[in-house]
């Protein structure tokens, strides 16, 4: 019996996470916000490191609630985008060496979102996970939790609907 | 609080200056708080729309200035919770505008509503609907 062949660890490392950069660097405002995008396999932690820019509130020193809201949009975003480029990645639908923020395929559009403030943002790195609940040919769900020190202390979560990006 | 204070106060939101907001109307439960177009805010290289973490950023802002405006308030608040509807994208190059109102208080919540235009058409690009956190001034024994 012959062992299966594998792709080497490191091809298939290298194709996800330029696939991952492409998607992310194509959008100035992520960089803007300085948030990055951290993958173990198809899982992606959001990370805003903490920057004096995000303050809200100078007295009590803590992040803007726009900030957060911010943080928790492009989450869902990224994530929601990231689970349609994973399979078509993976099935070989798309070429991920050939991607460039120039041809990444489309993002899904916001139809609305609602943000729910459960405690203040300190003056620290945040996280956020998205969880795509629901995913049609047209529309979306998805569940976006942030934290910072404590994960089972969320700051904030949010529950938004997509628009599926049309094949073009 | 008047203009040029809500400006002031504007410039102590870091996140609100660091989006270039300004105040444009400030009175008693309504705000006007505007966004120039910004290439680093934009969301979607391919036609240069606005992201919409900036709108929902501008949207929240302006519904804290309106609850901190209340005269019959403390001026202290925090969002609770925001809805944000996109009607459509924000057109390339304009300048955004929202205008919230708060359109009722009790004793510890405040109800706001907003909505966002470019200044192009009738049709708001955004509408925004949240509950924060209120305080009373209680008057003077």
């Amino acid at each position: 019996m012959t062992p299966p062949t594998h792709e080497p660890v490191q091809v298939v490392k290298e194709r996800r996470d330029r696939a991952l950069n492409a998607l992310v660097e194509g959008v100035p405002y992520i960089g803007f916000l300085g948030i990055r995008f951290d993958r173990k396999g198809d899982e992606l932690t959001a990370v805003m490191p903490f920057s004096p820019m995000l303050i809200g509130n100078p007295m009590l020193q803590a992040l803007h609630g726009g900030a957060t809201a911010s943080f928790l949009e492009v989450t869902a975003i990224i994530g929601l985008g990231w689970s349609i480029l994973w399979e078509n990645i993976e099935s070989g639908a798309i070429d991920a060496i050939a991607i460039t923020p120039q041809n990444m395929p489309r993002l899904p559009k916001t139809i609305d979102i609602t943000v729910d403030y459960l405690r203040a943002g300190l003056p620290r790195d945040s996280y956020a996970r998205a969880r795509v609940n629901r995913s049609g040919r047209r529309y979306a769900s998805v569940h976006v939790e942030a934290w910072q020190d404590n994960r089972a202390r969320p700051i904030a979560q949010a529950t938004g609907h997509f628009l599926m990006p049309s094949g073009d | 609080m008047d203009k040029t204070d809500a400006n002031r106060f504007i410039e102590t939101l870091a996140f609100a200056e660091a989006l270039a907001m300004r105040v444009d109307v400030i009175d008693d439960g309504r705000a006007m708080i505007s966004m120039p177009y910004d290439a680093r805010f934009i969301g979607d290289p391919r036609n240069g729309v606005i992201h919409g973490g900036a709108v929902s950023a501008l949207m929240d802002t302006c519904c804290g200035a309106a609850v901190m405006s209340r005269a019959d308030g403390t001026g202290a608040t925090a969002t609770l919770d925001l809805r944000i509807d996109y009607m459509r994208p924000a057109h390339p190059g304009s300048r955004i505008t929202a205008e919230a109102i708060c359109y009722h208080t009790t004793r510890t919540v405040a109800f706001v509503r907003a909505t966002a235009t470019d200044g192009d058409t009738q049709t708001p690009v955004a509408s925004a609907h949240g509950a924060f956190t209120f305080a009373r001034k209680e008057p003077a024994a």
